[in-house]
């Protein structure tokens, strides 16, 4: 049986708002995404210049070499505004939630071997401190980038990484005990083997262009250790132990392949743009995936042994691969 | 928070290895250049740590709490679009204050989000960081649903259509523009004590209760669910305002006069932009919450001197211009309305003479001021407008410097005397509404000398399209400036009375409710 | 002595909450209005997580007071068990 429903119809004015119709025509509804991010950047008449940066305007293209004839082409593939980016987490959260119950509920980190657990608190604790300082870098391109398409996705980024430090810290909890995050700490600070990577963090935090920082933490830092940590790393432990750091570290695998469809778009817009930009994406993918290297190197040693260099090779290649599709290649 | 791990562990405790704890003070970087903004205002923080984070939200539970809010919102947006809840309005009138939110509040949500980013990166300590960086997350939640929720209204009505270009162009709208713009370039603590206190705690009710409360009254549940579901992330807002001032006056004594001073010019410049709502609340509102003055003396009178009372343990005094502020609330609401009947043909919102029904409200609720100083300057309009001269000012109002408003006020106990002031500073002069408003400028001049006034550049020739041509013998400056602007002349602007909106909404009134 | 106020959409879950809070707080003043309920006590007001568990009939995280809340005042101390607002003067 059809089912007819009426209701009253008013015929509309128009579509949209003038200057989106202006992009998308003038006969078409909105997406809630184009409505909420096209153009929302205050556009022209700032009153006052920053006292903290009186070089610049407040919002200011200049504050990057990249250049842009529409900065609003930065579009994020996912369609993230406010409304669809909290309901994709909450999905997220859900399931890595379930997942840490299931794990608590069922003794299962208490019975998980010891030197897995071991293994498992030195390599993924520490990387709540690398999680901290993406938070950090993803205020930073939020606050001094250009244009909301891109600047939107950048303060969602780092508070999915906010996010990453406090599942850690839970996996630590649920692991180990608070005296485990505190050797994290202090291994973190002192311990050799983590320094290269905590010095290519603090190197970032005082990057004054937003789209090198773009490249440093999410393409490169981030390509590369999300494969490691929870692609070759986990997988080991998996093979090793069972999947109770799977488990514990759900959240992450899954929003690193939802981050890279972002990542990933916009630097190939960017690139595709023009020589220049090209050729600048490339010089500073080039430059922070070898520092990026020397400093995940050997911690995949301490976590894998002498299948490090072998994963090491693997997550680099697959980094390569992204950058040559995005046409910046390294 | 859906911690489970550890039950030995407090929430306190937890919640510190979930922030603090995460944070470590640099060595491979100077902390001055990973921090470089922290010491230029004067403020002395010596410990970080002594914030207190009084809610204690973890990410997880911030999407998950927020994702359940936004489905409940938008579903009552969903539903509102699909039965053309506009229609159940209780006069089209009202449509007028929404289009006066979209094009001067919604843009300053986004300079929130884009603020509190800013500070959560610049402040060192965990606590704060959290805080701010939920606050920009928020910020643009607030934006974005008032653009979806607001735009269901822009197919039906006008005025809603250019609010980008026009919060960056018209000469009212660069009152909460420069309001927002003035805090962001202003240094990371000044901006919390601007906007995350004086803003947010003590004078975002004036703001958000006559707005949702409005819409609840007059029929838009579109907008009074997003105002509800909005106001849940301010507390937390509120939260961070109140902490952050305690936090900042505990830190050192010498920090107390910097902070008073800011006290004072962030109540005088929020309570300026409020003019909006209080003529909002008593002339736009067909069915009417409260009116300004009572409004004031809840929310001002008695939450602000409570909010200050608990305060005076710090050294800290009621802003400078409270009294002037509570003296103002039998004046301020008519003589704003007026300045916006006068000039009801440049701005792309309709205004209208209050009805018989209307003055006597307004009479009951102004029982010292009404019937003496506005009652006879309305019977005069309306008459005027009666006999086919509705009354329109063809010239353009001064502003004021600092907050940008037109210089309609008055003299503390003289409302007959407009105010007036003025300060030379390198040999140009320059004009304020109020006392106010001049110490704002003679405390920061190389600051508010860079104002883009509207009025001023309408007068130096900026604000025309590259086709307008002066030489022209019929070369009309008022409808070249409204091309500018992207208003359309008939259709966004002047009096309700024969709009096309009045029109439309009877018209499908009509036809929802007629066979 | 200023009141602490704190105010919720007016719902089924927060029905329960504003029981709670008259329960524990013998001096609660209950305003209602259409959408909103806002509940007034001089000086302190409490909101004890088991109360309201009694009212609802299912566990509660005292963080679900975020999805009903409109607005409040005064310091906020919260626990597991108990979230409070209070003025110090």
């Amino acid at each position: 049986m059809q089912i007819d429903l009426r209701t009253v119809s008013v015929t509309p004015l128009r579509q949209t708002f003038d200057h989106i119709a202006a992009r998308i025509g003038g006969d078409k509804a909105a997406s809630r995404y184009i409505e909420a991010t096209m153009d929302v950047q205050a556009g022209a008449n700032p009153h006052y210049r920053p006292t903290w940066d009186p070089e610049h305007e407040i919002f200011d293209a200049s504050r990057t070499a990249i250049t842009m004839r529409d900065w609003y082409a930065l579009k994020d593939p996912r369609q993230y505004y406010y409304g669809s980016y909290t309901q994709a987490r909450a999905r997220l959260q859900e399931t890595a939630e379930a997942d840490f119950d299931f794990v608590e509920t069922r003794g299962l980190a208490d019975s998980y071997d010891d030197s897995a657990r071991r293994i498992a608190l030195d390599f993924y604790l520490p990387l709540r401190h690398v999680a901290w300082g993406a938070n950090m870098n993803g205020a930073s391109m939020c606050a001094y980038g250009f244009g909301t398409a891109i600047t939107q996705p950048c303060l969602y980024q780092g508070m999915d990484q906010l996010g990453i430090a406090q599942y850690l810290t839970r996996l630590g909890l649920a692991l180990g005990q608070p005296g485990d995050l505190e050797a994290a700490k202090h291994a973190w600070l002192n311990a050799p083997v983590w320094q290269g990577l905590r010095r290519y963090v603090e190197d970032t935090f005082v990057l004054k262009d937003w789209f090198e920082l773009y490249v440093a933490q999410n393409v490169v830092l981030d390509g590369l250790l999300f494969p490691l940590a929870y692609g070759e790393v986990e997988r080991s432990l998996t093979a090793k132990a069972g999947p109770v750091v799977a488990m514990l570290t759900r959240f992450q695998s899954e929003w690193f392949q939802d981050a890279s469809k972002w990542v990933d778009a916009c630097l190939r817009v960017a690139a595709q743009e023009n020589p220049a930009n090209q050729a600048q994406l490339a010089a500073w993918s080039a430059h922070w995936r070898g520092r990026a290297v020397e400093a995940l190197q050997p911690l995949a040693q301490m976590a894998l042994g002498n299948q490090g260099g072998a994963a090491m090779d693997h997550v680099v290649s697959q980094l390569d691969a992204r950058l040559a599709k995005a046409g910046v290649s390294a | 928070m859906d911690m489970k791990a550890n039950k030995k562990l407090g929430l306190k405790q937890r919640y510190n290895l979930m922030t603090r704890d995460l944070e470590w003070t640099p060595t491979y970087q100077a902390v001055q250049d990973v921090y470089p903004y922290l010491e230029y205002e004067g403020i002395k923080i010596h410990d970080w740590s002594k914030f207190e984070d009084p809610f204690r939200l973890t990410m997880d539970a911030y999407w998950k709490y927020q994702a359940e809010k936004e489905r409940k919102l938008y579903a009552i947006i969903d539903a509102f679009n699909q039965n053309n809840g506009h229609l159940s309005l209780t006069d089209a009138r009202y449509i007028n204050t929404l289009k006066l939110f979209l094009t001067g509040v919604s843009p300053l949500e986004y300079m929130a989000h884009r603020g509190f980013a800013h500070v959560g990166r610049q402040f060192p300590g965990a606590g704060p960081r959290v805080a701010c960086l939920m606050q920009s997350l928020d910020e643009i939640r607030h934006a974005q649903t008032q653009i979806h929720s607001l735009s269901n209204y822009n197919k039906f009505y006008n005025g809603f259509q250019n609010w980008r270009h026009q919060h960056d162009r018209v000469w009212y709208l660069s009152v909460p523009k420069s309001f927002f713009d003035d805090a962001v370039t202003a240094g990371p603590f000044e901006y919390m004590i601007a906007i995350g206190f004086a803003f947010e705690y003590v004078l975002t009710n004036l703001l958000f209760v006559p707005f949702i409360s409005g819409a609840a009254y007059n029929g838009d549940m579109g907008a009074m669910a997003f105002g509800f579901s909005a106001q849940s992330d301010e507390s937390r807002h509120m939260t961070l305002g109140l902490e952050i001032i305690k936090f900042i006056l505990e830190q050192d004594p010498d920090n107390l006069p910097i902070v008073q001073r800011w006290i004072d010019k962030w109540f005088w410049r929020g309570y300026r932009v409020l003019t909006l709502v209080a003529m909002m609340m008593d002339y736009m509102l067909p069915k009417r919450v409260m009116s300004w003055k009572e409004a004031w003396e809840v929310y001002a009178e008695q939450n602000g001197g409570a909010l200050f009372a608990d305060l005076a343990r710090y050294g800290i005094r009621v802003p400078a211009g409270w009294t002037q502020a509570c003296a103002d609330k039998d004046h301020l609401s008519h003589q704003a309305w007026n300045t916006f009947y006068n000039y009801g043909a440049a701005a792309p919102f309709h205004t209208w003479v209050p009805s018989e029904e209307d003055m006597a409200w307004l009479s009951a609720k102004y029982p010292d001021s009404f019937d003496k100083y506005y009652r006879p300057m309305w019977e005069h309009y309306a008459k005027e407008a009666k006999e086919g001269r509705r009354f329109y000012n063809g010239t353009l109002p001064m502003l004021c410097q600092t907050c940008q408003i037109p210089m309609f006020f008055t003299e503390p106990g003289d409302p007959s005397k407009i105010a007036y002031r003025e300060s030379s500073y390198h040999g140009m002069k320059y004009h304020f509404c109020s006392d106010g408003c001049q110490s704002i400028f003679d405390h920061e001049p190389e600051k508010y000398v860079q104002s883009w006034l509207p009025v001023h550049q309408i007068y130096q020739g900026n604000c025309f399209t590259p086709e307008a041509d002066p030489s022209q013998p019929d070369f009309n400056p008022l409808a070249e400036v409204l091309k500018w602007y992207r208003m359309e002349m008939g259709r966004d602007n002047l009096d309700f009375e024969g709009s096309p909106d009045q029109k439309n909404f009877q018209a499908w009134r009509d036809l929802a409710t007629r066979n | 002595m200023s009141n602490v106020f704190i105010a919720f959409q007016k719902n089924e879950d927060s029905r329960a909450i504003v029981e709670a809070i008259v329960a524990d707080n013998p001096a609660a003043v209950v305003n209602e209005q259409p959408a909103m309920v806002k509940v007034d006590v001089p000086h302190r007001l409490v909101i004890k997580r088991a109360t309201v568990e009694e009212q609802l009939g299912r566990s509660f995280d005292l963080q679900e007071l975020h999805i009903n809340l409109i607005t409040l005042t005064g310091h906020i101390d919260e626990t597991d068990d108990e979230f409070s607002l209070s003025w110090n003067h």
